[in-house]
């Protein structure tokens, strides 16, 4: 009883933290007002941009996981690991890496007119993908990376003794379980480009790049249209839902728990052209996520000397915001997951931070000072956007013990605390380590809705690299993009690691 | 306002000033019980997120005019007329420091805004200025800066700019979510009028990219990655004056550049407006105009040019300032940004 | 006496009616063709599934609508009948104290004692994977032995078990329900385990669970639906 009141407490949160500032903004507007020419084309971009970037990155994650599954090599751990960076980077800093790569004075370019090719440019709908492949290709290749390890080694074993092909192999065994994780990873990779504004912008090359987010923007700050930014919200809200429900109804249960360094011992893929073909994989891969990130951490070293106080002031307020919406994030989470619950929890990245944070200010506004609130409102509002993420990868590890030891606990009679400190948290260990992890990593790097209430004493650190941006210390702001990128992967490796200690 | 204009003081001065303000803070935090005995009064001021960053010009002028008021002056960055808008009357604002010229009519339409009582005869704008609500403080214009290590023959006029072929490569920003980017907008069309969509075709070409504020743009440029930027014709002294580099500067084109302006006004609701007025009359002193140039990196409002720190007497600047009022900026706006989307689709 | 009173339990075209009763202290066997609801059975009793109609009742007071740790039921599962990642200690204790609080020393005690009673003195410590099949099960009987309910549920606990061993931990169960004097209900499908632990055998077959009889007279005189399940072998 008291599981299902949590769980549905919980939910309810989950639906005033999104719908009631929606409410606010409509309220305050005095009604919805239409739509404006250009949203119909804006709208049209959108979904043909995250679409197409969900597409790509799971395509593109297939050989890689795979590759991640049947190889073990030195140094993979260490690339899994930095396979999370991109997912977790802020956006600005991960936007100038990739500009560094293949823009039209990066890398690439250079290396093409070195050996006298023409340019190719970054700017148009396929930079804007590239860029949301690059953001999103480490998360889609996670979720599937669990798919294979958790393929039970009998049925490889019997694919041994059968000596089938590789083809066969990925007929028979392969292919059913993608089936079952494609279309959920496509959905939350889809959902999350669904609000692309300044990615979608800066590597679209212009006007015909717009897309909802913007639109929403536009109308809140300059138009001071909240009506249409409020009905614009609602319609962002409606196709994310909509996305997530058929993915949730095609993909059966799976999620990406934990287990991720395991590697399921194999009997196939030994030939020398399967080798190859993952060596390739993992090669194309690492390389294409890893120069642009190479690149930040480079530009940022001069940059470290030239942090004040400021950063490191910036830096703490970011660290405790981090913890605090992990710890809300994961309670959260555990009376959530469940089906439904999924469901439920996409809302959280459906809804644009512009009119939440908006919602919230009015809310809060006549009660009390929203400045003095600026890091807590911060802490709950990325802890709702963790919280799809936290999900993914609690559920299905959750289901299992609910399902393993639920009736061995009822036949005991154990009370609600008892199940929780005795049984679910210690086997739930290691997703709750990767989710924290990765839920703490979201924190330090999401600029959130701090932008719109933060105080000179409360900046956080991605906050403070646009601070710095804004004063022309592109240097500094380099460097305090280091920065931020270390700890977030610091913190989200030692949550990571945490979970896996024993077990 | 997002983006643009910077503060700063050298980089070497900054980190002193940095520390000192740590300090400060620290000990504000321990004293405020007796500060809230001595009953201080307390102005609220709501300014851009760059006035307050330990790079703007907001640590300066707080401690200036709190060593003039015996007052208490709180800095609320962040957006301004949305946030005062949402609030209404129940605003705690007393003055607004940083409105353009883009959201006045807005600003005096909403009713929350009363007049400043400041004598304008002391400013040293390049165009008239007879409002009675909203006082400039500093001002700048719309402006291609480049690189002349990079870039040997800028173009020479706009008209040049639009026949420049692809190799010249410019990044932009976009006039629905920049200031900067809507005051392009409104160049092009004050240049090109009715034409003002073809020539943001003819300029698509160059147009590396458009973005969503000016930091991103700043940004691109200063890593190399185009060869023109939109910012103001004041960027180069940054480079000069903190950096002691020179390569950095503004092309001006003979058609003219667009005024931009930055303007501060007390509110019709605030509980201290005498105390409003003086930081008013304050933001027109020899004291903070001197300070604002390179604080704000901006020209000061109200300081003639032989008064200005050195890297902005060497500034060029253009012989033409193009501007609308508010009122025609607000009928014109939405068919030059229109004017901006259809051209640059094409 | 524990007395299902026309029980009736439909899930999908599945249906199982049960009416009949059973004295405290007795040995049931309950056998059965696969899929004829012979763990849907023992579900009912411990509280795991709800019957869409009629009492389950026990010394006269109506239990239907009791949890599962409300009944006077103790269970020994197919397979999960201790947590892997917690000690024995602490496996026992939650029987003891479900709360999942500091153990009293009382309590360590009486652990310990049900530990040797199964011949696993010293193995407190111990996690379930550190132990033999054979080891884990006696764990398992030590749990049930703490619970110490008047009614034990055994839904093939020991099927993994080799013939020597599975005989051994029958006589284990035996001699903890004649301790407990506990009505005991024993799920198989080897009629030789009917044999040897029960008096009594419930026949489940046809959506129906017979009244118990004299296991050596049912088998020396099946009905038709018992012998086609036993086979010629079986009679």
């Amino acid at each position: 009883m008291a599981r299902r009141s949590l769980a549905l407490i919980a939910a309810a949160l989950v639906l005033a933290l999104t719908l009631v500032p929606i409410g606010a903004v409509t309220l305050r507007a005095g009604g919805f007002s239409g739509f404006a020419p250009g949203d119909g084309q804006a709208l049209r971009f959108t979904l043909l941009q995250a679409f197409l970037s969900g597409l790509f990155s799971v395509l593109a994650a297939v050989p890689v996981a795979r590759a991640l599954a049947r190889r073990r090599f030195a140094g993979r751990g260490l690339l899994v690991a930095l396979l999370g960076a991109p997912f977790i980077l802020p956006v600005i800093v991960a936007v100038l890496g990739l500009i560094a790569t293949f823009g039209a004075n990066g890398l690439v370019n250079r290396g093409l007119a070195a050996l006298g090719l023409p340019e190719v440019t970054i700017y148009g709908l396929h930079g804007v993908v590239l860029a949301h492949v690059f953001f999103n290709l480490p998360l889609a290749t996670r979720l599937l990376l669990q798919g294979w390890l958790a393929v039970p080694a009998e049925r490889l074993r019997l694919a041994a003794a059968l000596g089938l092909t590789p083809w066969a192999v990925f007929r028979t065994i392969e292919a059913p379980m993608l089936a079952r994780i494609l279309p959920g990873a496509f959905a939350v990779i889809f959902v999350i480009c669904l609000s692309s504004f300044a990615v979608a912008l800066t590597l679209g090359g212009g006007p015909r790049a717009t897309t909802v987010e913007l639109a929403i923007y536009q109308a809140m700050r300059f138009d001071f249209d909240l009506g249409r930014a409020a009905a614009l919200s609602l319609l962002q809200l409606a196709l994310a839902t909509a996305a997530g429900l058929v993915a949730l109804k095609l993909s059966g249960g799976t999620g990406f728990g934990a287990g991720l360094d395991r590697v399921v011992p194999r009997w196939d893929g030994q030939g020398r052209g399967q080798r190859a073909l993952d060596a390739l994989a993992i090669g194309v891969v690492a390389l294409f996520l890893l120069t642009p990130l190479s690149l930040v951490a480079l530009r940022g070293l001069p940059g470290l000397a030239l942090l004040g106080p400021e950063t490191w002031v910036a830096a703490g307020h970011s660290l405790s915001v981090a913890l605090a919406s992990t710890a809300l994030c994961l309670a959260w989470a555990l009376p959530l997951a469940t089906r439904r619950g999924e469901a439920l929890g996409l809302l959280g990245i459906a809804i644009s931070p512009l009119v939440l944070g908006t919602g919230l200010f009015l809310l809060l506004r006549p009660v009390v000072n929203p400045f003095t609130l600026a890091l807590p409102v911060t802490a709950l509002i990325n802890a709702l956007v963790s919280l799809p993420f936290a999900l993914r990868i609690l559920r299905p590890e959750a289901e299992a013990i609910r399902a393993d030891f639920g009736r061995l606990s009822a036949a005991l009679g154990l009370t609600p605390w008892a199940w929780l400190r005795w049984v679910f948290l210690p086997r739930l260990r290691r997703p709750l380590g990767f989710a924290a992890g990765l839920s703490a990593a979201l924190s330090m790097g999401d600029l959130g809705v701090i932008a719109l209430f933060a105080d000179p004493e409360r900046a956080t650190l991605p906050l403070h690299v646009y601070r710095l941006m804004g004063s022309y210390q592109m240097q500094a702001a380099q460097g305090a993009a280091l920065l931020l990128l270390g700890a977030s992967l610091a913190i989200f490796w030692l949550f990571d690691r945490g979970g896996r200690v024993y077990a | 306002m997002p983006g643009p204009r910077p503060p700063i003081l050298p980089i070497r001065r900054k980190w002193k000033d940095g520390k000192m303000k740590a300090l400060t803070t620290f000990a504000a935090v321990t004293l405020s019980a007796g500060a809230a005995l001595a009953q201080e009064k307390v102005l609220t001021v709501y300014a851009g997120d760059y006035v307050v960053s330990e790079w703007g010009p907001g640590p300066a002028i707080e401690e200036m005019f709190e060593a003039r008021c015996g007052c208490d002056l709180q800095f609320k960055p962040g957006e301004l007329l949305p946030r005062l808008l949402l609030e209404g009357e129940a605003t705690d604002a007393d003055v607004v420091f940083g409105l353009n010229t883009d959201v006045t009519q807005r600003a005096r339409a909403s009713g929350l805004f009363a007049p400043h009582g400041q004598d304008l005869s002391a400013l040293t704008l390049p165009i008239d200025w007879q409002d009675d609500t909203f006082l400039p403080f500093n001002y700048s214009h719309t402006a291609f800066v480049y690189d002349r290590d990079r870039l040997e023959s800028p173009p020479e006029s706009f008209e040049a700019l639009l026949d420049a072929d692809e190799d010249l490569s410019l990044v932009i920003q976009d006039p629905r979510s920049s200031i900067s980017g809507l005051a392009m907008a409104l160049w092009v069309q004050s240049v090109y009028g009715d034409e003002a969509e073809e020539a943001w075709a003819r300029l698509s070409d160059s147009v590396l990219t458009v973005t969503k504020g000016w930091s991103e743009s700043y940004g691109l440029f200063t890593d190399g990655e185009a060869d023109m930027v939109l910012s103001y014709t004041t960027s180069p002294a940054y480079h000069m004056i903190a950096e002691e580099d020179d390569s950095v500067a503004a092309a001006i084109f003979p058609e003219g550049h667009y005024f931009m302006v930055e303007l501060s006004a007390v509110t019709s609701v605030t509980e201290e407006p005498e105390l409003a007025r003086d930081f008013l009359e304050f933001t027109l002193s020899e004291d903070f105009q001197e300070m604002i140039a390179t604080g704000n990196w901006s020209i000061p409002a109200a300081l003639e040019r032989q008064g200005w720190p050195e890297g902005f007497q060497a500034l060029e600047l253009p012989e033409t300032v193009l501007f609308y009022s508010e009122d025609e900026a607000a009928a014109l706006k939405d068919d030059a940004v229109e004017a901006w989307r259809a051209g640059l689709s094409r | 006496m524990l007395e299902l009173r026309d029980l009736d339990y439909r899930e999908g075209g599945y249906r199982l009616r049960a009416s009949l009763s059973l004295e405290p202290g007795a040995r049931v066997a309950v056998i059965g063709p696969s899929g004829a609801g012979k763990s849907t059975l023992l579900d009912l009793i411990a509280g795991f599934r709800a019957p869409q109609a009629g009492r389950i009742l026990w010394q006269g007071g109506d239990i239907t609508e009791a949890p599962p740790a409300r009944r006077p039921v103790a269970t020994l599962f197919q397979d999960q009948n201790l947590f892997p990642h917690l000690s024995l200690e602490r496996n026992l204790g939650l029987a003891l104290a479900p709360g999942g609080g500091r153990l009293s020393s009382e309590a360590r005690d009486r652990v310990a004692e049900a530990l040797r009673e199964v011949g696993l003195a010293g193995f407190a410590a111990r996690r379930p994977g550190e132990l033999s099949g054979g080891q884990a099960g006696r764990a398992a009987l030590a749990r049930v032995l703490l619970q110490a309910r008047p009614i034990l549920l055994l839904d093939e606990p020991f099927a993994a078990l080799g013939p020597a061993l599975k005989a051994e931990m029958l006589d284990r169960v035996g001699a903890v329900a004649a301790r407990l004097a506990a009505l005991t209900l024993l799920v198989s499908h080897a009629p030789e385990d009917a044999r040897r632990f029960a008096e009594a055998t419930i026949l489940v077959a046809e959506g129906q669970a017979f009244p118990p009889r004299e296991t050596g007279a049912l088998f020396a005189d099946p009905p038709q639906s018992l012998s086609a399940y036993l086979g010629p072998r079986g009679a």
